[in-house]
């Protein structure tokens, strides 16, 4: 029998997660424990020398986290993951590893803007540059590079017009600087887009949003391609030079082609300690079980949601890369053909007011921060996300007065449509 | 042989039947990758020897140190040759030279010689490059997936508890012959790069 594999759904069901060895539990146990026994003295040693593989405690590991890990590694095609307590902390973690003082990262100026905060004021106090750069001109990510750039960071659809990206083009930017791609995959999650077959080194996720599901768990996922040389030259002392906390060991020299997982799981969350609850990881993988379910359905609403904006008297734009004549419609046939996500802007032609009032008058989507839950979600960025932005910053960032953002669940779409139908005229 | 993607498959066939290993360019020093893999094979119950002329004299995990292959003096079943490729041809000439031969090379991860491998081959020795006994060994008993390491197999039966001497269940789904699309695109970009 030669190896054969499994197709997305099978691979959303089972990957990772065997029956319980003891009791043959099928459904994953949450592992509430905070610690575990070591056989002997000796067995406690290969662990905490990494010498063997096995659980010490849940801020480093845990068996249910091990299978939301597992699986995930699998959906996106990756050699390993490692779950962690946000999206903002996976790419904590991630650029922790990457980064020192003085060194600079390329990002995309389109990108959530809980991210462009993180870069902008967290992590320059660390001493880590950003440079932006814009997605819609690949060139602007090739003048960026400098010697001190170590990593190109993008989101594959972007946070909060659902613009798609051209992994491909700043993949071979990245290949050329001899740095990492490292694409934040919240928005499409691997049944939409798997951006290792485009070139990405490094894929994060908060499963915060689709991954999840449901609304209900906060997490975040870091997955390893096993693509990336990090032995090269000096660029990344994390993985490729003896490591003090484990007495000499070099990380890639040690675990192969997934060694950046490893150095985020035993440099990173070790030290840093941004570790996912049990509980969480459990909620998050029923979720995940539904993916390919519910992406499809967020796809076709919001779509279908979509069309119904682009042709409504009280709506001067829709920014939906699924819509023939959008900008990013011949980049979604091309990455997302199944469908181009269910988070987008639109424009009334009744400015700021009208986003107040559309805001407050719909009775089915919830007015709240956040995407990718099942049920549908409706924000006015002007009035509150970027209500601090200055008019000029506001429509620079995408969120001019006039702007809404949709996050579409998996509801039937005739209620979605009708309510913002009501909303509109009212 | 396809030494670019392994079938799980001849993996597990290997790691299931071999019982005796000698590991060339063994290390003593507990933070090297030999160290591990020797320490972590033996508790996994296999007959395990050092061999490297450096460190004769010294035991590794209570077995001694032997200076070459020849001086084992005793039939083994696979040679894991922890030396950069450069090096690896004359361990196979000697190899060839032992009687009973191994039935087993097996290269290091990071390790590979095609001319080494074939010769070994014509011998009918099985051959596998560029991979770690642990790693595999750890992926096909599911044990590694504590790491959060994608194993690449499936299984609805019950997982084995991993303990001394315990053998590979064989009743597990594989795919992807011991390589992801990512690791194939990584060893294309070094081989256009080199
Ligand atoms: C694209 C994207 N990346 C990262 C994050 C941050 O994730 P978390 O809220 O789980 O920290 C978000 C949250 O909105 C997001 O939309």
């Amino acid at each position: 029998m030669t190896d054969r594999l499994p197709g997305f759904s099978t691979l959303a069901v089972h990957a990772g997660a065997q029956p319980d060895p003891t009791t043959g539990a099928r459904a994953t146990p949450i592992y509430q424990t905070t610690s575990f026994v070591f056989n002997d003295a000796d067995h406690a040693a290969s662990l905490f020398g990494l010498q063997a593989f096995g659980n010490i405690y849940t801020r480093i590991g845990n068996p249910t986290n091990a299978v939301l890990e597992e699986r995930v590694a699998a959906l996106e095609g990756g050699t390993a993951a490692l779950a962690v307590a946000s999206g903002h902390a996976a790419q904590l973690v991630v650029l922790q590893q990457l980064l020192k003082p003085g060194d600079e990262i390329i990002a995309a100026r389109k990108l959530y803007g809980g991210s462009i905060n993180q870069f902008t004021h967290a992590f320059k106090a660390f001493g880590w540059n950003v440079a932006w750069a814009d997605p819609d001109e690949i060139e602007s990510f090739e003048r960026a590079v400098t010697p001190h750039t170590k990593a190109i960071f993008i989101e594959s659809i972007a946070n909060p017009a659902g613009s798609i990206t051209d992994i491909e083009a700043i993949a071979a930017v990245a290949r050329k600087a001899g740095v990492p791609l490292i694409v934040d995959n919240t928005l499409a999650s691997p049944y939409l887009i798997k951006p290792i077959d485009h070139g990405a080194d490094i894929v994060v996720h908060s499963l915060t949003k689709f991954l999840g599901g449901h609304g209900n768990s906060l997490g975040g996922i870091i997955v390893d391609a096993g693509t990336f040389d990090w032995s090269k030259d000096n660029k990344y002392p994390m993985l490729s030079e003896p490591r003090p906390e484990y007495h000499g060991i070099r990380i890639q020299e040690t675990f192969g082609n997934f060694a950046f997982a490893i150095a985020c799981r035993v440099l990173g969350l070790r030290d840093l300690g941004p570790a996912l609850s049990p509980f969480n990881a459990f909620m998050i993988l029923t979720g995940i079980e539904t993916l390919p379910l519910r992406m499809q359905k967020h796809c076709d609403n919001a779509k279908a949601v979509a069309e119904f904006l682009s042709t409504h008297p009280a709506v001067s734009a829709v920014n939906y890369a699924g819509l023939p004549g959008d900008r990013y419609n011949a980049l979604q046939r091309k990455y997302a053909p199944k469908g181009a996500g269910a988070v987008f802007t639109f424009s009334l032609k009744g400015g700021y007011d009208a986003g107040v009032n559309l805001v407050s008058n719909l009775k089915l989507f919830s007015h709240l921060a956040n995407v990718g839950d099942t049920r549908s979600l409706v924000i006015h960025p002007a009035s509150t996300t970027h209500s601090q932005l200055d008019d000029a910053a506001k429509v620079k960032s995408g969120a001019a007065p006039e702007v809404v953002r949709l996050s579409i669940g998996i509801e039937d779409k005739e209620d979605l449509i009708a309510d913002l139908d009501q909303a509109l005229r009212a | 042989m396809n030494h670019d993607a392994y079938d799980d498959n001849y993996i597990r066939s290997i790691l299931n039947n071999v019982k005796s290993i000698a590991m060339v360019g063994a290390s003593p020093v507990n933070v090297r990758p030999s160290y591990f893999a020797f320490k972590y094979l033996a508790q996994r119950g296999y007959d395990m020897i050092p061999v490297n002329p450096g460190h004769v004299g010294k035991e590794l995990m209570g077995k001694p140190f032997v200076a070459s292959l020849a001086d084992i003096g005793r039939p083994i079943d696979m040679i894991d040759i922890f030396r950069n490729s450069s090096h690896i041809m004359p361990v196979v000439e000697e190899a060839l030279k032992l009687s009973p031969p191994p039935k087993v090379i097996w290269m290091q991860l990071g390790a590979r010689d095609d001319a080494a491998a074939e010769k070994a081959e014509a011998a009918g020795l099985k051959v596998v490059m560029n991979r770690c006994p642990k790693i595999e060994y750890g992926r096909l008993s599911s044990e590694i997936s504590w790491m959060g390491v994608n194993s690449r197999t499936l299984s609805s039966k019950r997982a084995p508890i991993p303990t001394q001497g315990m053998r590979l269940s064989l009743n597990r789904t594989s795919f992807g012959g011991g390589q992801t699309a990512a690791s194939d695109r990584a060893a294309k970009n070094k081989t256009e790069t080199t």
